[in-house]
């Protein structure tokens, strides 16, 4: 299957639908707008016009990977089935009592989110499964059934199961659910201990609770999707891409559609992680910046990395604890509220802020002259020469710098005494600056030395910004591939099938069980591989073991990746030494005396990682012919220099171009900071280094 | 050497060091053993000037910490003495009254070298679980039987650590691995926390902070002063009582906003109690800045300048401002009443701000479970000790209801209960939303929360109660009604108190009803949607919507029926 040679792939964002054919090498892309009434309609539009450029038919495509913002908005936007949750007696609260805490201690007047369903369509059934998943008290048909009949009187379309240990011990619900589809067949069902087996009640209700939420809409949308494309001749597979960065099957999808939260994102991680394959780098920091956000997320050895649990949904300015827990397997990756439409102000200290509240599309920044008045980064931008004004987004928009220096000053130098550029250069540096520093955090917290990283940039306002951030971040070498405006949808492209199965068993390295373990790993690859075998007979299946391990009383866990030797002969010196290693890694040293626990088994199943043919660098050879000059404020010098401007399209494989420049195309500009010097690469990529002189 | 930088550069640097001290309060949660640190966010960092001038403190964390902080490290700098202060040195203390309240708060402070001069400190607070002694809780007379007291000193020298601290340490409490592993992630978090100074200073080409310094402090001084210039200059008392221990205790505290600054005393307030729930001057002091801070100056970051004009006094002796050796191990009860009685007397100066009072301090308990005595023991029955954190309702807001089951002032976390029961023999039967618990008003108070206790097969014990407004529930304000008091008992009526070390036979649950908030406003102004709402949710029951409320009984009827058809409401 994935010797497919025409592969289409698909990527619904909040604005546009990304469209990629890649036939025989040569990849033929376009951007539609997103149809929310019908989103297929964009998808089959954009289909048949990547299609006409490829010059063939639908039919002839062998295969189409999915990837969409749907699941996500759903949860956002509120828009999901009439859902009801039933849950263990004793508990019925526990996804609106959350952890108890503000998310912001000083905002007397904070509200926290409504949980995703309010009180009344939340029902309890007796029974109580204790933290050995030993059944202390039983739960009878009859009770369950009770819960049913009010249910079926309430008209829910949609059951979510959750009860108290259910990942030790899924009989219970596995009961509620038997009765559920004998009484309400039409009705569909979600368990916890199927869609998220893992520890933490509130996590894991949650996302019982959010999968059940979302489950008609995309089986509804996945089905009609499916009808569409065999419609217009489509023959082929389609696939789902998820948040781990894998693919599975539409049915899959359908089953676990919280599973496609967040999927445009990882697909972007994946294309960056492809890229790195190509230039055999192994610590790389994927940079992705558009209209309203910036993500950061850190790929070593050519994967990104991946965490158990995310925040969908954040309410409060981004902020941590202001969204609702997911657990499931995810590309890990920081948001923040930092594009090119982020608005700035001045706050009581006098200090600019930036973001996250954005500007949009309408009006979109002050430049756009469409009734914007207050600055946005896209303004910096073009004050500070980033952007050429008759020249953005190919031309389409016409940008007033005017307008800019109004609202710059308006906005922050009429309060901090400082005229439009220097305010530019405030707003522009807070804007770096809010990156580098959650990109910093970020590395902090995953025990890595950013000086040691290669960045790839990528998404309209990366290559904007990503010259500074990398000076900022000590980060001496950037890549800012071709294709970089529909880099998700690549991405989809280049990912494996795959499937993580993981769940919470805990044991103590002094009660080290090895026959158990054998079983549990055992299972969960048996799990894991079966998904991945129904969308590729053929393939081999690799099994990817990791285990989540912490000294007991701590409450963090760390990943520890585990060899299938190590994971399948299972020893504890071993795992005492694989955890000690990677403690040590991440916080500098190991604490004597203490016994070690696991906490977490996961399995992830994939196809072999596509072979890449490794990149021959070009060396530096002739200057790139230049289309002109213009003045481009440069923030480490703190002033304007002379700086060359070079169309990206006329740069030939090892062409140089020595900072301060802008290298322009049609859908962004890539800054070259004085500090830097650019290259062509074979690929198309532009491979930005310390200057030598 | 050129050390004058644009105001731009001045920005980027404030930025940054806020993210310093965020990276270091991350490390901290991330590497601690305590629960208290790790799950409950219990803790606090913060980088200082050479003269001990707080910088900026992490978000992350609990306000108790916030004044204490501050005000540490010049003790530290008076103690160590400026000349012994050497590269590679980290200090210590658990001090209840140059650290933060407790011996169950560690502090440990770094001093922070560059090009071979000092440039500055980093501080840091953890709570951790056991510190020795009688264990923690309010039964302990005076401070010598509160746990191990670790004066100021050093725990490192220039980069050495004392084998003989570490040995009196480990030779002092219950769980010695837990504590030094604890300390071990505070000496960490500190020295993430130099790092990456030394790479902002090496970046901006700075060998000291005192531009930023003074742009730090001159902006945030500036910045407090313009609000508490704003404020109407005048004085207004207010009081609340709790229940205390075996006698009521009032906190009786003036606000006066006198020029530039804002003078909170307490004189008046009810004087030492003999158990262990004083509170001393510094915990006092964090939370009544934290009251008005968070209700005139929120968004102000903390440090030296922004909490200077802050000022609070009490008379010695008051159980706001207990002296060694009063004992103070569980200071935390009366310090998060403080907000709530600094709440009534500001509430006078600007009505129409502040909420109206709330379950005030956290509904903690911990459990000692043994195999039981009563009858043979099972083979795999075992000694545990289980600490919660757990929370009532907060008070309504002039706008918006009270959050319920949510920490406040406190900024901890609870835990979830399937960790709970991993951590001991315990079972947690019950952890749910209280109805009718929140104060009737035009906006209403937070629930509170039912919780039930009960050991494993096979388990008897203690529960060490730590709740409060048993007597004394929120009071509501401007009409609002009161908050549902705290009540707990044995599941078979046995009375138990809401506070102290009490016994529970084998077989037996402890069943609790942690407090509401208080309502805000006249109950008869509260929309008609939003009683039907809280009916149709189970937040109130017919009774209240119609006693309180005045809803008509047409209309429970119709959202009773609304609500067995699945309607949202």
């Amino acid at each position: 299957m994935k010797t497919a040679s025409t592969r289409l792939g698909v990527d619904i964002g909040g604005t546009f639908t990304d469209v990629v054919l890649e036939r025989k090498g040569d990849l033929f892309s376009t951007k539609v707008l997103t149809t929310y009434a019908a989103p297929e309609d964009a998808i089959i539009d954009g289909m048949h016009q990547v299609c006409a450029k490829a010059g063939i038919t639908p039919d002839q495509i062998e295969q189409i990977i999915h990837g969409t913002t749907l699941a996500t908005n759903a949860l956002i936007e509120r828009r999901g089935a009439k859902t009801a949750l039933i849950t263990t007696e004793g508990f019925r609260d526990v996804i609106e009592m959350r952890t108890e805490s503000r998310f912001e201690q000083y905002d007397l007047n904070l509200n926290l989110p409504e949980p995703l369903l309010p009180r009344q369509m939340r029902f309890t059934v007796p029974g109580r499964v204790n933290a050995k998943g030993e059944v202390l008290i039983d739960l009878e048909r009859a009770d369950v059934e009770r819960v049913v009949d009010k249910i079926a009187a309430g008209g829910f379309t949609s059951v979510a199961v959750g009860l108290i240990h259910s990942y030790l011990n899924p009989a219970h619900e596995n009961l509620v659910r038997d009765v559920l589809m004998e009484r309400l067949p039409d009705v569909s069902v979600s368990i916890s201990s199927e869609v998220s087996p893992q520890m933490r009640e509130y996590e894991r209700f949650n996302t019982v609770v959010a999968n059940a939420y979302i489950k008609p809409l995309m089986a509804s949308y996945l089905g009609r999707l499916e009808n569409r494309l065999k419609d217009e001749g489509v023959t082929c597979r389609i696939f789902l891409m998820h948040s781990g960065g894998g693919i599975i099957s539409i049915q899959n999808a359908a089953d676990f559609p919280v599973r496609l939260v967040e999927s445009g994102p990882a697909g972007g991680a994946v294309f960056a992680a492809h890229i790195a394959s190509r230039y055999g780098l192994d610590k790389v920091l994927s940079f992705d910046m558009g209209g309203t956000t910036a993500k950061i997320c850190l790929i070593k050895n050519q994967t990104p990395k991946t965490s158990r649990v995310f925040e969908v949904a954040r309410t409060y300015r981004f902020k941590k604890g202001s969204g609702m827990p997911i657990s499931i397997p995810v590309i890990d990756m920081v948001e923040i509220g930092a594009g090119g439409g982020s608005l700035a102000h001045v706050d009581a200290m006098r200090q600019i802020r930036v973001g996250p509240e954005s500007a949009g599309s309408e009006p979109g920044p002050a430049c756009y002259g469409r009734g914007g008045t207050r600055p946005a980064v896209t303004d910096a931008d073009l004050i500070l020469g980033k952007l050429d004004p008759d020249n953005f987004a190919g031309g389409s928009i016409a940008l007033h710098p005017d307008a800019s220096n109004s609202a710059l000053d308006a906005h922050i130098g009429q309060t901090l005494d400082m005229d439009a550029v220097e305010s530019a250069f405030g707003l522009a540096e807070v804007v770096d600056e809010n990156m580098a520093n959650a990109a910093r955090v970020h590395a902090v917290e995953n025990g890595e030395d950013l000086s040691e990283y290669t960045m790839i940039a990528f998404g309209g306002a990366a290559p904007l910004h990503a010259g500074r951030l990398c000076e900022k971040l000590g980060v001496d070498r950037l890549l800012v591939p071709p294709g970089a405006g529909v880099g998700s949808a690549i991405g989809f492209l280049r990912a494996p099938f795959s499937f993580e199965a993981n769940r919470s068993v805990y044991m103590k390295l002094s009660d080290f069980d090895p026959e158990k373990i054998r079983t549990l790993l055992g299972e969960l690859q048996a799990e894991a591989t079966g998904f991945v075998r129904t969308c590729d007979a053929e393939s081999p299946i690799l099994s990817e073991f990791k285990v989540y391990m912490r000294y007991t009383g701590q409450g963090w866990e760390i990943p520890i990746p585990l060899t299938e030797a190590q994971a399948m002969a299972p020893d504890a010196a071993t795992f005492q030494a694989r955890f000690e290693e990677e403690y040590a890694k991440l916080f500098a040293r190991t604490v004597a005396g203490m016994d070690v626990e696991i906490t977490v088994w996961s399995v992830n199943a994939t196809t072999p990682p596509e072979q890449v043919e490794p990149i021959a660098p070009a060396s530096a050879g002739t200057a790139a012919k230049n289309l002109g000059a213009r003045q481009l404020f440069d923030a480490a010098q703190g002033g304007y220099l002379d700086a060359e401007v070079i169309d990206r399209e006329a740069m030939k494989t090892g062409q140089i171009v020595q900072g301060s420049a802008a290298i322009t195309e049609a859908e962004t500009t890539i800054i070259l900071p004085a500090s830097r010097q650019a290259i062509r690469q074979p690929d198309g990529c532009i491979d930005v280094t310390l200057r030598k002189n | 050497m050129a050390q004058d930088h644009s105001n731009v550069a001045y920005q980027v640097m404030w930025n940054r060091l806020i993210s310093v001290v965020e990276e270091q309060a991350q490390a901290l949660v991330r590497t601690a053993f305590s629960t208290s640190v790790r799950e409950a966010g219990d803790l606090s960092a913060g980088v200082y000037d050479t003269k001990g001038q707080m910088l900026a403190q992490a978000v992350t964390g609990t306000p108790g910490h916030v004044n204490a902080m501050a005000d540490a490290v010049t003790h530290f700098i008076r103690r160590i003495g400026r000349q012994n202060i050497l590269d590679g040195d980290i200090y210590i203390t658990n001090d209840p009254w140059e650290g933060t309240g407790h011996l169950h708060d560690i502090t440990m402070v770094t001093p922070s070298f560059h090009k071979g001069l000092l440039v500055g400190f980093f501080a840091c607070t953890a709570h951790i679980v056991d510190i020795g002694g009688r264990g923690f809780g309010a039964d302990a007379a005076s401070i010598y039987e509160e746990g191990l007291y670790i004066p100021i000193m050093k725990f490192a020298q220039a980069g050495e650590v004392d084998e003989t601290l570490t040995r009196i340490i480990r030779g002092n409490v219950r769980e010695p691995d837990q504590l030094i592993g604890d300390i071990n992630a505070l000496a960490t978090c500190n020295e993430i926390g130099h790092r990456r100074l030394i790479d902002m200073m090496q970046e901006f080409n700075l060998d000291h902070l005192d531009g930023i310094a003074g742009f730090i402090l001159d902006n945030s001084r500036r910045a407090t002063l313009e609000r508490i210039v704003a404020l109407p200059q005048t004085s207004a008392i207010g009081e609340m009582t709790m229940d205390g221990f075996e006698q009521p205790i009032t906190l009786k505290v003036e606000v006066s906003v006198k020029g530039d600054r804002i003078v909170t005393d307490f004189t008046g307030t009810s004087g030492v109690d003999k158990k262990g729930i004083n509170c001393p001057m510094v915990y006092t002091k964090a939370y009544a800045c934290y009251a008005l801070k968070v209700a005139i100056a929120p968004e102000i970051p903390n440090n030296a300048a922004s909490l200077a004009p802050f000022e609070v006094t009490a008379p010695e002796n008051t159980i706001v401002n207990a002296s060694h050796p009063a004992p103070v191990a569980l200071r935390h009860i009366v310090g998060h009443f403080v907000p709530d009685a600094v709440f009534d007397a500001f509430d006078k100066i600007v009505p129409g701000l502040v909420p109206a009072e709330g379950a005030g301090c956290l509904c903690n308990f911990q459990v000692s479970l043994r195999p039981r005595t009563d009858a043979p023991a099972p083979e795999d029955a075992r000694r545990s000790e289980v600490l919660t954190f757990n929370s009532g309702g907060s008070g309504a807001r002039p706008e918006h209801d009270g959050l319920n089951a949510t920490a406040f002032p406190s900024g901890v976390m609870t835990m979830p209960i399937e960790a709970t029961e991993h951590a001991g023999p315990v079972i947690i039967w019950r952890k749910e939303l209280r109805p009718d618990s929140g104060g009737a008003g035009k906006t209403r108070g937070g629930l509170g929360q039912y919780m039930e206790v009960g050991a494993q097969e096979g388990h008897e014990f203690d529960i060490q109660a730590m709740f409060d407004r048993g007597q004394h529930p929120a009071r509501g304000r401007r009409g609002g009604q009161n908050g549902a008091p705290t009540t707990i008992a044995q599941d078979d009526g046995t009375e138990m108190h809401v506070k102290g070390k009490q016994f529970v036979a084998h077989g037996r649950k402890v069943v609790m009803a942690f407090p509401g908030g208080a309502g805000y406003g006249a109950a008869s102004e509260r929309p008609k949607e939003l009683v039907i709402r809280d009916l149709a949710r189970g937040y109130i029951t017919a009774e209240t919507a119609q006693r309180d409320y005045g809803l008509s009984v047409d209309d429970v009827v119709a959202v009773e029926a609304a609500v067995a058809k699945g309607e949202a409401l």
